[in-house]
């Protein structure tokens, strides 16, 4: 038995909005009945993630709630698509491929989503609010916008938030109720040294760990000395919902739902998993796939590069790559515009860089085959190249990696990761 | 979700996540830090705790159902929104059936992977005898 349905709902389901709010509908309240939901709440926003072009399906599934007149009920932003719109051609992407890739694109605008065609809505001035019902996609913006901001969504399929934000209504389920946010297991810092845990790199690592120890529990960090910033908080939260199924951690004293410990758990009697620098070199080191040194191209940009990561590489690009090794940053074309403005893009380009917007390396299929050895700061890169692309892959820095880019090989500095 | 479907098992105790890790062209699990790393799944029972990570999942999922290169089905071990919503979405699109069943956790840890299975449409499982099965 779904549960009980407003006189809009049956609306929407007789087809009084057209037969793309039927179809959504009739969706959404099958998902209530698998999950059991107790009811249906509305939300104020969504973002979708079923814009990356994936394959015929997905593009027939869009093409038909366009062509049925669907149209969005509440605000919505757009995840990365598969395609740089206006650049692709600069890149290895069959031409085909970008016309479905790109028809795809004009049918979640049409439904009136807002282009923003970013895996980082959280950066762009659409984000959520605490204690906001929402509808997100794109499992590292699901992770940020409940552990960061404290909104309130689950982890949604691709598919399912786009018939979300038709309807603005979705099942009572998961991280939309209170009961279900709090801890389930606790990570407990110890010998972190605090340099370390001030490092950028320090945050994919633990995230990428934190994934993989807390599997589908919510997990409080215990024990963090230093004061994340919002790049570090994406990049933990990016890796862990890599690694993991985490769509929601807590940290104590810095996120918003975890004053204290005893506050951010479940119970008192959760598990604690004490977590040592030896874990983390480990698992610093699985990120790494790659033997040697050699080198193909350094990709810096997922989730997409914010303006404040533009001003953190800025200062380290003096001079200029090496021949063989390619510089590619992945952000959104509002922070591109502003990077250039900003006179940081010419700095990369200068450097030798490149800029791809609206897409990544993962979700369009760019990159020319003979780019076969990836280096990157991102644990979600390193976590998913190797099987999407087939790469060998290396972890580091954002200075290793411009270091490498330059020296036309590997290098990386383990100083702080030595025990 | 319901429906009657039969396969030979393909287990493991990791979760998976589809994007990434499925290769809807062929059926093969691509995650090469996966157990089931190069095996196909492709009209196998598929058994998982859980899928793992990306939101893209259901849609690689969907595409493996248009494209018949999807498992037979998906037993899992708690509710998976993931499988569920391809499997709602490929019967509103094409009128496909893909059975998604909760196994509880014990009886997925017995489950072995070659076993023959069969999944009725009230959603219970038969362990077909390996002697009857018809060598799928």
């Amino acid at each position: 038995m779904p549960p009980a349905l407003s006189d809009r709902d049956r609306a929407l389901l007789a087809g009084d909005h057209g037969p793309a709010a039927a179809m959504a509908m009739r969706v959404i309240v099958r998902m209530a009945e698998v999950l059991e939901a107790a009811s249906f709440i509305d939300i104020v926003q969504a973002h979708i993630d079923s814009t990356v072009y994936v394959g015929e399906a997905n593009l027939e599934f869009a093409e038909r709630l366009a062509q049925g007149g669907g149209r969005v009920a509440v605000p919505t932003t757009l995840n990365v698509s598969g395609l740089d719109e206006h650049g692709w051609r600069a890149w290895s992407v069959p031409a085909d491929w970008a016309e479905k890739a790109r028809r795809q694109m004009v049918a979640y605008e049409r439904m009136g989503c807002r282009p923003t065609w970013t895996c980082a809505p959280y950066q762009t001035e659409f984000a959520p609010h605490f204690g906001e019902q929402i509808a997100w996609g794109e499992s590292n913006a699901v992770v940020f916008a409940n552990s960061v901001i404290g909104a309130r969504t689950e982890r949604y399929p691709d598919l399912l938030d786009i018939c979300a934000a038709l309807t603005g209504r979705v099942p009572g389920f998961g991280l939309h109720l209170a009961e279900n946010r709090r801890g389930q297991v606790v990570l407990r810092l110890a010998d972190v040294p605090r340099d370390l845990q001030r490092q950028d790199s320090f945050y994919p690592v633990f995230g990428y760990l934190l994934g993989k120890v807390a599997g589908d529990r919510v997990p409080v960090i215990d024990g963090l000395e230093a004061a994340p910033g919002e790049d570090q908080l994406k990049a933990l939260g990016a890796a862990a919902a890599s690694s993991g199924n985490v769509g929601l951690f807590h940290i104590v004293g810095v996120t918003p739902e975890a004053p204290t410990l005893a506050a951010a758990v479940a119970d008192a009697n959760v598990d604690t998993v004490v977590v040592r620098p030896a874990d983390l070199r480990a698992a610093r080191a699985e990120l790494t796939t790659a033997v040697g040194d050699g080198l193909d191209m350094v990709v810096l940009g997922s989730p997409h590069f914010s303006l404040a990561e533009f001003h953190r590489l800025a200062p380290l690009l003096e001079g200029r790559r090496h021949d063989r090794v390619r510089l590619l940053v992945t952000t959104s074309r509002a922070v591109a515009h502003l990077a250039r403005q900003a006179g940081l893009l010419e700095r990369l380009e200068s450097f030798g860089g490149q800029v791809t917007v609206d897409t990544c390396i993962l979700t369009s299929p760019m990159l020319p085959p003979e780019v076969r050895r990836l280096m990157t700061n991102s644990a979600k890169y390193a976590y998913y190249a190797p099987g999407l692309l087939g790469s060998q892959v290396v972890f580091g820095s954002l200075e290793d990696c411009v270091e490498s880019a330059r020296a036309g090989r590997v290098v990386r500095d383990d100083s702080l990761w030595q025990g | 979700m319901a429906g009657a479907a039969a396969g030979r098992a393909l287990v493991s105790d990791e979760p998976l996540s589809f994007w990434g890790g499925y290769d809807h062209h062929s059926g093969e699990i691509i995650d090469r830090r996966h157990p089931l790393a190069g095996q196909n799944a492709a009209g196998r029972v598929l058994v998982l705790p859980y899928a793992r990570g990306s939101s893209t999942t259901s849609a690689v999922l969907l595409e493996a159902l248009r494209a018949g290169t999807a498992p037979a089905a998906i037993l899992t071990t708690g509710t998976e929104p993931f499988f569920a919503l391809a499997a709602i979405v490929a019967d509103e699109m094409y009128g496909l059936s893909l059975p998604v069943v909760i196994v509880p956790l014990g009886a997925a840890a017995d489950l072995r992977s070659g076993t023959s299975l069969r999944i009725e449409r009230d959603g219970t499982i038969a362990i077909e005898d390996d002697s009857s099965s018809r060598g799928r």
